[in-house]
């Protein structure tokens, strides 16, 4: 069976759209974590994708994918070690206990 | 490799050269002397700021046409140069305090990394670099929130920036991944050509994804919902930097992004998202700012409104647009600098941040009271300052664009203008008119407070009355920008 652009394209919206929903829902920050990454990676296949089927001679695409994912690697490292000094202070990581800051 | 494009980059490269002397101060000088290093940095990026004003800049391009140098980014580099200087000078005697002193050499090198990327942010003329510079703009301020360790507040300002950045860059970056499938390159000059002529669904979900994005970090109204609690959770220097030099900074590119990038499309898909957008900015930015009791916070509403104004510079998209933006940022670094400097100062001293504890100010401390009373004026757009000229160039580029939607829009932004007076205002009577009670003793602010706080006030008053600052802005808009 012949694999087209849409079959790589439908899973990573989908994917997208888990992330954005995992975002908004979870308590949890590690969770919400999870979430994120699962945007960039949605991301990620989205490159790659366009880049195989739509441009096969050249390979913007892959490359931006390789920044993307070592940008998200910085960001998930920073993320996770600004979650551990919550708990630090807060000796919680669910956000409606992390929430003292509002109007 | 051709090592002569560097050359192109002469602001880049000194930037780089202050970080590496700050890092090697930092790192190699003994124990006594590390608490000359605020002094030490803000020296040598003064004198980088100064000698940055007389490069000549030539325009061109580097790395194959990733990188573009010219007359607008230059000028809006120095004018974030001075607004770091400014920040830096603010931010001497707080890393010499007790708590943070530990941590001070890694303050300045990510103020001056952020710094870094910003500059890269408003040269790329390809989404690669300009992702880059983002990131490298966005992520080490994300840390400098979370920098004083031993308040909670700080924490919850740092985890609720690093959620929403990475929000919004998975959400910039879906939309430019719509754009290369739809173009094949993420060259600016070729998706621009890509782009051009009947706009399909997918572009208009790509330009909706790349304006939630950006609208993020500038804390346009529907993405407008981190700022408050970042701000006045963050420590005062790290909000400082973060509502004037990153905010002008994104402001900019984001004008660049879709002038340059999405321009062809500009009627067809995007100018009713930037008019709803600025609507609703200013005026939940004003309305919200009315009753918060906090400074930090209020100034946050604030900036929220003052960014609704800066967009209409990109919509006009004409070259009196791309002039009155770089004024309005200018002056706005000026004046938004000032009040974060006598903010600071008070917090310094007392630890106090509410509206209700500038009761009496100008009785203890007039000099930070007039200061104080300076920034609000040019902030509400009182006419000797900087604030009103800036406004008022504004106004007027939006108001060549002519059409009948424009005028109601800048109708709207007038009427808000008079509201925001109100709420500034009220902080200029807790300072002059409520003196029952002083709640800030007086006292005399150290000599680094006391130079940023002569700058910001020597802006606030003549770059609005001597004229050579916007007519040499509109020049450069005019040589940088020929199509327009």
């Amino acid at each position: 069976m012949e694999l087209t652009v849409l079959m790589y394209l439908l899973p990573a919206l989908v994917m997208f759209g888990c992330g954005v929903y995992g975002f908004l829902t979870r308590k949890n920050m590690i969770a919400i974590m999870i979430s994120l990454e699962l945007m960039l990676n949605a991301v990620d296949i989205n490159f790659v994708v366009f880049n195989r089927y739509l441009f096969p001679g050249q390979l913007e695409g892959m490359f931006f994918t390789l920044f993307a994912i070592a940008i998200a690697a910085a960001e998930t490292a920073l993320a996770l070690a600004i979650i551990i000094n919550v708990y630090r202070v807060a000796r919680n990581v669910d956000i409606d206990d992390v929430s003292k800051l509002k109007f | 490799m051709d090592y002569s494009q560097f050359l192109m980059m002469p602001q880049e490269m000194g930037l780089l050269a202050v970080f590496l002397l700050v890092f090697l101060y930092d790192t190699f000088m003994p124990e006594r002397s590390q608490r000359g290093l605020p002094l030490f940095t803000a020296i040598i990026f003064g004198i980088y700021t100064v000698l940055s004003l007389f490069v000549c800049c030539t325009a061109g391009t580097a790395f194959g046409g990733m990188f573009e140098t010219n007359g607008a980014t230059w000028a809006i580099k120095a004018i974030l140069a001075a607004g770091t200087f400014i920040v830096l000078l603010q931010a001497a005697k707080w890393t010499n305090s007790e708590f943070v002193s530990v941590r001070r050499g890694e303050f300045y090198e990510l103020l001056l990394l952020t710094l870094f990327g910003m500059y890269l942010m408003v040269s790329a003329r390809h989404f690669l670099l300009f992702v880059i510079g983002l990131e490298t703009a966005s992520l080490p301020i994300a840390a400098l929130a979370a920098f004083e360790k031993r308040y909670y507040e700080s924490h919850e300002a740092a985890a609720k920036y690093i959620f929403t950045a990475v929000f919004s860059s998975a959400i910039f970056l879906m939309g430019i991944s719509f754009v290369y499938g739809l173009s094949g390159s993420l060259y600016f000059n070729d998706i621009a050509m890509a782009v051009a002529g009947e706009p399909s669904a997918l572009l208009i979900v790509a330009i909706a994804f790349v304006i939630a994005g950006v609208g993020f970090k500038l804390s346009l109204v529907p993405f407008h919902l981190w700022t408050a609690d970042v701000y006045q959770g963050a420590p005062t220097a790290v909000t400082a930097y973060l509502s004037v030099v990153s905010k002008g900074a994104a402001a900019f590119s984001f004008l660049i992004v879709l002038v340059q990038v999405f321009g062809a499309a500009y009627s067809d898909v995007w100018e009713w998202m930037l008019y709803a957008l600025i609507v609703l900015t200013i005026t939940i930015g004003n309305l919200f700012a009315m009753r918060q009791r906090n400074l930090k916070r209020f100034l946050a509403f604030s900036s929220i409104s003052q960014a609704g104004y800066i967009m209409l510079g990109v919509i006009a998209v004409n070259a009196v647009g791309m002039a009155s933006l770089m004024y309005y940022v200018l002056v706005y670094v000026f004046s938004n600098l000032a009040a974060f400097g006598v903010i600071a100062a008070i917090e310094r001293v007392s630890g106090k941040t509410t509206i209700d504890d500038y009761n009496g100010l100008f009785k203890t401390n007039p000099w930070l009271a007039f200061t104080m009373m300076l920034a609000m004026f040019s902030l509400g757009g009182i006419p000797p300052f900087a604030g009103f000229f800036s406004k008022f160039f504004i106004f007027v580029g939006a108001c060549q664009q002519g059409s009948v939607a424009i005028y109601v829009l800048v109708f709207i932004a007038l009427l808000n203008t008079i509201i925001s007076l109100y709420y500034y205002l009220l902080v200029v009577k807790a300072m002059f008119i409520s003196q029952d009670d002083c709640v800030v003793p007086a006292f005399k602010s150290v000599c680094t407070e006391r130079v940023a706080l002569v700058l910001c006030t020597l802006g606030i008053v003549f770059l609005g009355i001597v004229s050579c600052f916007y007519t040499r802005l509109s020049d450069i808009s005019v040589t940088s920008f020929p199509g327009l």
